[in-house]
């Protein structure tokens, strides 16, 4: 081969390139899509997972929406208030609240409270279950406990309990994404506030008390948490209740009266009032503000907190002497066996509990 | 108009890309979890092999065989193929938001794959025209649009099923494409 030979290989292949690279900036000029820098600058906040939980295809539809004035700047599940912030820093907008939404499961019906209709041998999947004879628990609304939520999630947030059989979230883990939301045939995963303390633990619509024959977890549509709350951010729907979860102080007085253990609430983390008497003036505000009669005392004396105490923390804030602080209990009350004790829970010397005000 | 029937079956099914020739085998594992996603890829693989076969064929014939530059065809052709996708990456975006939404993922994917060089290499050593080599391109990116959706059907039910669980994921799916191909060799004798 030629010294000419090679020249005209290498002048070739580099023409073939000029001519390549001249076109692609041809075609870039002509066909460029014009780009919105406030796209660009809310796209750099946000996490990249396209996971489309915004509702947008992806952050690049999210980002350019937002720029666009269509979408609010946090409805980003993944980045959460910090990212929401910087997006708000971009588009000179105020950020607000944005409260972490995880997704719950509003089923109780594992092995031991719910039974299973028969043996299943189908598919190990809820949706193919679903399909059969109304699932193959006893509750036709129940959770299956087959995985498709597992198998849903991008993020490793959903499992099902090996012991339990039914799907058991990670809220740590948990990004918002809802894809086991959309996943699920049964439609037990719902959104709610990550920070709740109470949950309303079922989702079966039917009434009365027959229901425990199926799930003894089952909600009764008894109403006794409506009637226990004292914030009214309860109302029936459905069948079942529904928390509004801004009125909601995280009391668990709701979870205290329910008679099937429906409404679950976290009681490892209660806390109860402590006056402390080297502060107290004995100015009975505490007492006036007491929802629930937990707090005794006449003027001028040390006030005291009893049993009743629910840990709501209205005293705490309107205490003018900040004598009042919120401890880990002291007693802690025996809420494993509910349907016993809903009818007393503590023992209140001054009036019972759930009689309100 | 015979010639051309014998390349679309012989393309499509006996000499199918994924199946008998194992061009393009990275995509047809990946991209075939999904049926949906699947012909997506699918489509856009016809896409580019149809272009890329168009602007490889005049590539070689006007500006490699008159300056007996033949040798030079794999780089050559890469070459046009990844600028051929680029541009067609760029108007489309332009042109047709809702198809560049469709295809956008799998567009770069397929600028570097085998398949895409393999039939722009076929058409040369086969000797097609202009013509054949076209119908040569959209009839084997057709039967690799055929043979990528029947894999994602079939794996679509083997991952609702109940495998025992070393033959889950991957080995399953190995499996499979193993004994599809042993059934695609039943068309050998066809042509």
């Amino acid at each position: 081969m030629s010294i000419i030979a090679i020249l005209t290989a290498a002048i070739v292949i580099s023409v073939l390139g000029l001519a390549f690279g001249a076109l692609l900036g041809v075609t870039d000029r002509v066909f460029r899509t014009p780009s919105n820098p406030t796209a660009d600058a809310l796209r750099e906040c946000l996490p990249g997972a396209n996971c489309g939980a915004c509702g947008y295809p992806g952050c690049d539809g999210y980002a350019v929406a937002v720029a666009e004035g269509k979408a609010p700047v946090g409805a980003c599940a993944v980045g959460g208030a910090p990212c929401a912030a910087k997006m708000a820093a971009i588009m000179g907008v105020d950020a607000g609240e944005t409260v972490r939404m995880v997704a719950t499961v509003a089923c109780q019906g594992s092995a031991e409270h719910c039974g299973d209709k028969g043996e299943y041998q189908g598919m190990t999947d809820c949706v193919a279950a679903s399909l059969v004879n109304g699932g193959t628990k006893l509750c036709q609304y129940a959770c299956l406990g087959l995985g498709t939520c597992e198998r849903a999630c991008p993020f490793d947030a959903i499992h099902i309990d090996p012991l339990k059989k039914i799907a058991v979230v990670d809220k740590e883990k948990c990004q918002g994404c809802k894809k086991c939301v959309a996943a699920c045939p049964q439609h037990v995963l719902s959104m709610q506030p990550a920070d709740r303390v109470v949950t309303v633990g079922c989702h079966n619509p039917e009434k009365g008390v027959a229901l425990k024959e199926k799930c003894d977890r089952a909600c009764i549509a008894c109403e006794a948490c409506v009637k226990a709350c004292n914030f009214d951010a309860i109302v029936m729907e459905n069948g079942v209740p529904k928390i509004d979860y801004q009125k909601c102080v995280g009391c668990m007085a709701c979870a205290d009266a329910c008679p099937t253990g429906a409404m679950e609430a976290e009681f490892e983390s209660r806390k109860e009032a402590y006056i402390d008497p080297s502060k107290c003036v004995g100015c009975t505000l505490c007492t006036k503000q007491c929802k629930f009669d937990a707090i005794e005392g006449a003027l001028k004396q040390t006030h005291k907190v009893l049993g009743a105490c629910t840990g709501c923390g209205l005293c705490a804030e309107k205490c003018p002497k900040h004598a009042i602080t919120m401890r880990d209990r002291r007693a802690p009350r025996n809420k494993m066996d509910k349907v016993k004790k809903a009818a007393a829970p503590v023992k209140a010397p001054v009036k019972t509990p759930e009689s309100g005000k | 108009m015979n010639e051309i029937l014998t390349i679309l079956i012989g393309s499509i099914f006996v000499n199918n890309f994924a199946m008998s020739r194992f061009y393009g085998i990275c995509p047809f594992l990946g991209v075939s979890k999904k049926l949906e996603t699947a012909f997506g890829m699918g489509m856009a693989v016809t896409f580019v092999m149809a272009a890329a076969s168009l602007v490889a064929y005049l590539v070689n014939e006007f500006l490699l065989i008159p300056f007996g530059l033949t040798y030079l065809q794999t780089i050559a052709f890469i070459l046009v193929i990844a600028v051929l996708v680029q541009i067609v990456e760029m108007v489309i975006k332009k042109m047709s938001p809702g198809l560049y939404q469709a295809l956008g993922v799998y567009l770069p994917l397929i600028t570097t794959n085998c398949a895409v060089l393999g039939v722009a290499q076929l058409n040369v050593t086969e000797g097609y025209n202009l013509i054949l080599s076209v119908v040569n391109g959209v009839a084997s990116a057709l039967g690799y649009t055929l043979s990528i959706c029947l894999f994602a059907g079939i794996r679509e039910r083997l991952a609702l099923g109940n495998m025992p669980k070393w033959m889950e994921g991957f080995t399953g799916a190995m499996i499979t494409a193993g004994l599809m191909a042993v059934a695609f060799n039943g068309f050998s004798g066809l042509i």
